[in-house]
């Protein structure tokens, strides 16, 4: 295991001469997409507070760059990319299967129950 | 074919020597765990994601909740913290992804130091939460709760900045106590009051005539801000309480939920956070008194360090949920 890493990321854009090496490169990208992530947080620029698929621009952004975080997060501090395939998929699509169907049926479902208090007889206004 | 039984020898296969996928038993247990703990996680974050949809016209935004940071008082410095917070978090896993790289190669000294500021970061990361906590349950400007459950927020007129109730209430003389389960029947009490009543912030709201009230409804990505003629009458008719701070029953930034929420998933991973504290400690200890140069492999390092990595993940997704989005 100890000398099995594979060091390429970015689909081998980036090559790293040692595991070590490799770490450290990961946390630069993990600060700079989290630094992205506080300044578009506090600027809020209009162009994307406009909705797009129910929410506003920037929330897919914060959303993208966070499934970006936790791919990296996953597969070189928690070593998946020297994983074999076969443990990978299984993880990976197990999870992400789950999470898929349940959000989708809340948020569904919530969306209904907003309609139902926004144009229906409840008074919520008091 | 990678997951298939690798072996020939069936006396091997059945005494646990077996290694599908290429993992050890205890690497594979920690994946199946960590599985099933993302999905307890997803859960709670997809229950939040339900609730801000239900009341997606009325949450509270978090930019105006989590403004402060340590040592800056006064200062409305939204995120910063939070930022800082998460750096740590994934500095401290960066430390432990190095314990685990010295452990193959089979260096104590850089193991027992890498783990060491690990747990540091953890510490670190633990005592911001406690005090991200506190600064919630406490709040800071005060509110008023409406008959209808809605949150009555008050602003200033001209520059639509929070006023605090403590900047405007006016003092009424008053008799009222807290009601303990000593005084009367033994089995009625009630929670401590708060520093002002309905009664008093209404007097200091007549008084002062900069003041008008926000609600809940949001638009344009604005809080609505009432008229002071609409804030007097809305105050007067619906106020119910003042809310101070936040609890489990109600909380000063608007929906009740969103405090539930707050405690209840930032209190799980803290609670995750503390338990990885917890082992990297064992771990740490066992690096020490040579338990693994022993054994000949630093797996264990390498396990636990998946649960800490684990725990970095959610905090990436609770950070993106909670704070930004």
């Amino acid at each position: 295991m100890a000398d099995a890493h594979n060091l390429e990321i970015f689909r081998g854009l980036i090559k790293f001469k040692s595991n070590t090496q490799k770490i450290w490169g990961v946390l630069i990208l993990l600060s700079i997409v989290t630094t992205v992530e506080v300044v578009l947080g506090i600027i809020k620029p209009d162009v994307l507070m406009q909705n797009f698929l129910s929410t506003k621009i920037l929330n897919w952004i914060f959303i993208i760059l966070t499934i970006i975080k936790a791919y990296y997060i996953t597969w070189d501090f928690m070593h998946m990319r020297d994983e074999t395939p076969a443990l990978r998929r299984v993880v990976v699509w197990t999870a992400i299967f789950l999470i898929c169907y349940l959000l989708w049926i809340l948020i569904q479902e919530a969306g209904y129950i907003f309609n139902t208090y926004d144009q229906g007889h409840i008074k919520t206004n008091f | 074919m990678s997951s298939t039984v690798s072996t020939s020898s069936q006396g091997e296969v059945w005494a646990g020597g077996n290694k599908p996928m290429k993992a050890s038993y205890g690497k594979l247990m920690m994946w199946f765990f960590i599985v099933s703990d993302a999905l307890t996680f997803s859960g709670f974050l997809a229950a939040y994601g339900f609730s801000r949809f239900k009341f997606i016209d009325s949450w509270p935004i978090a930019d105006e909740v989590f403004t402060h940071v340590p040592f800056l008082h006064g200062q409305e410095l939204p995120m910063i913290y939070v930022a800082f917070m998460t750096f740590v978090l994934i500095m401290s896993s960066v430390t432990m992804v190095l314990a685990v790289d010295a452990g193959h190669h089979m260096k104590k000294a850089k193991v027992t130091f890498y783990m060491f500021l690990t747990i540091i970061g953890g510490l670190i990361f633990v005592g911001s939460q406690a005090w991200e906590w506190a600064t919630f349950i406490k709040g800071d400007f005060g509110a008023v709760k409406t008959h209808g459950g809605n949150i009555i927020q008050f602003v200033d007129a001209d520059s639509n900045h929070r006023v605090a109730l403590k900047d405007f209430a006016h003092s009424l003389p008053t008799d009222r106590v807290q009601h303990e389960n000593n005084n009367g029947i033994w089995f009625m009490s009630e929670s401590s009051l708060s520093s002002y009543s309905l009664e008093e912030v209404i007097e200091g709201f007549e008084k002062d005539s900069t003041i008008v009230i926000r609600t809940q409804i949001i638009e344009d990505n604005e809080k609505t801000v009432l008229s002071r003629e609409e804030s007097r009458t809305f105050l007067k008719e619906n106020g119910k309480y003042v809310v101070e701070g936040a609890n489990l029953k109600d909380n000063e930034y608007g929906s009740p939920l969103f405090a539930d929420f707050f405690f209840f998933i930032t209190g799980f991973h803290g609670f995750h956070v503390f338990s990885g504290v917890i082992l990297n400690i064992i771990i740490f200890f066992n690096v020490i008194v040579g338990t693994y140069e022993k054994r000949g492999s630093y797996e264990m390092v390498e396990k636990v360090g998946l649960y800490w990595h684990f725990v970095d993940l959610v905090w990436v997704f609770v950070f993106t949920f909670f704070y930004l989005v």
